[in-house]
């Protein structure tokens, strides 16, 4: 078994790249960043709002901060030492491959699913030998034995495929973190395969 | 024939049908949906034009909004 230093060696070597910066996105960054990786490189567009402290990871005194500035912020609090390049802009398939072709693994962490959709397509379709790692479906309580991981060649699909943000089904930290840290973990075992 | 559907073995009184007819056998009416045969990507323009036959692995997976 390897020792948490050579993993650690290891992950300081790679590159992460992370669509979305919300619920998914800022909880899988916080896990590979106290894992040990070197280097994320995050893009969102959005602005840290009250209402997004019920699950990902920024503070109230953050509240209209771009997200990213605040990912950064709260990141490098953990680790001063990490590489992070963050980019505030949408994620559209003309900057796909500019943001994330020398990444050696990509987490989809979109919030709507027609962004999951143009990222997944793109990425399969223009990067297919780059691992990545997507979820759908982690909204509301309860259920957690239905998350699971769809694998299919280099793509992995986190999350029970069913469960639907909307009025009455809100989502709320627990589950979005369940599948926020299955994506981080999927991603650790992609980075490390060359140990086992 | 015999495929495998979302990891399970799957049945069809048929040698081969398109991805668009096994959507409407087994009921996949999500709008947003990532197909995948024999771990490749099969287009939304292509589900009426993809074969699949004896003993391929086809997954459709379902893209629900959240994070």
């Amino acid at each position: 078994m390897p020792t948490f230093n050579q993993i650690k060696a290891i992950l300081s070597q790679k590159t992460v790249g992370i669509a979305g910066a919300g619920g998914l996105g800022s909880n899988c960054a916080s896990s590979l960043i106290r894992s040990g990786v070197g280097k994320l490189i995050v893009a969102d567009f959005d602005r840290v709002s009250p209402e997004n402290l019920n699950r990902q990871f920024y503070f109230r005194k953050q509240a209209g901060m771009k997200k990213v500035d605040a990912l950064r912020e709260n990141l490098h609090k953990i680790c001063p030492g990490c590489v992070l390049q963050v980019h505030d802009t949408r994620v559209t398939e003309d900057n796909i491959e500019l943001l994330f072709s020398v990444c050696d693994v990509v987490v989809e962490a979109f919030d709507d699913a027609e962004q999951k959709s143009i990222l997944i397509n793109y990425m399969l379709t223009h990067l297919p030998h780059i691992p990545l790692v997507a979820a759908s479906g982690m909204a509301g309580w309860g259920g957690t034995e239905k998350i699971k991981v769809v694998k299919s060649g280099n793509f992995y699909l986190c999350g029970d495929q069913e469960s639907e943000i909307s009025e009455d089904n809100p989502p709320i930290a627990p589950r979005v973190n369940i599948v926020a840290n299955m994506q981080a973990d999927i991603v650790l075992q992609l980075l490390l395969k060359e140990l086992f | 024939m015999k495929i495998i559907l979302n990891n399970r073995p799957e049945t069809f009184d048929a040698d081969s049908l398109t991805v668009s007819q096994i959507m409407d056998l087994k009921s996949f009416h999500f709008k947003m949906l990532v197909v995948r045969l024999n771990d490749h990507l099969v287009k939304k323009e292509d589900y009426s034009l993809t074969d699949v036959k004896e003993g391929d692995d086809l997954k459709i997976i379902h893209l629900v909004s959240g994070g």
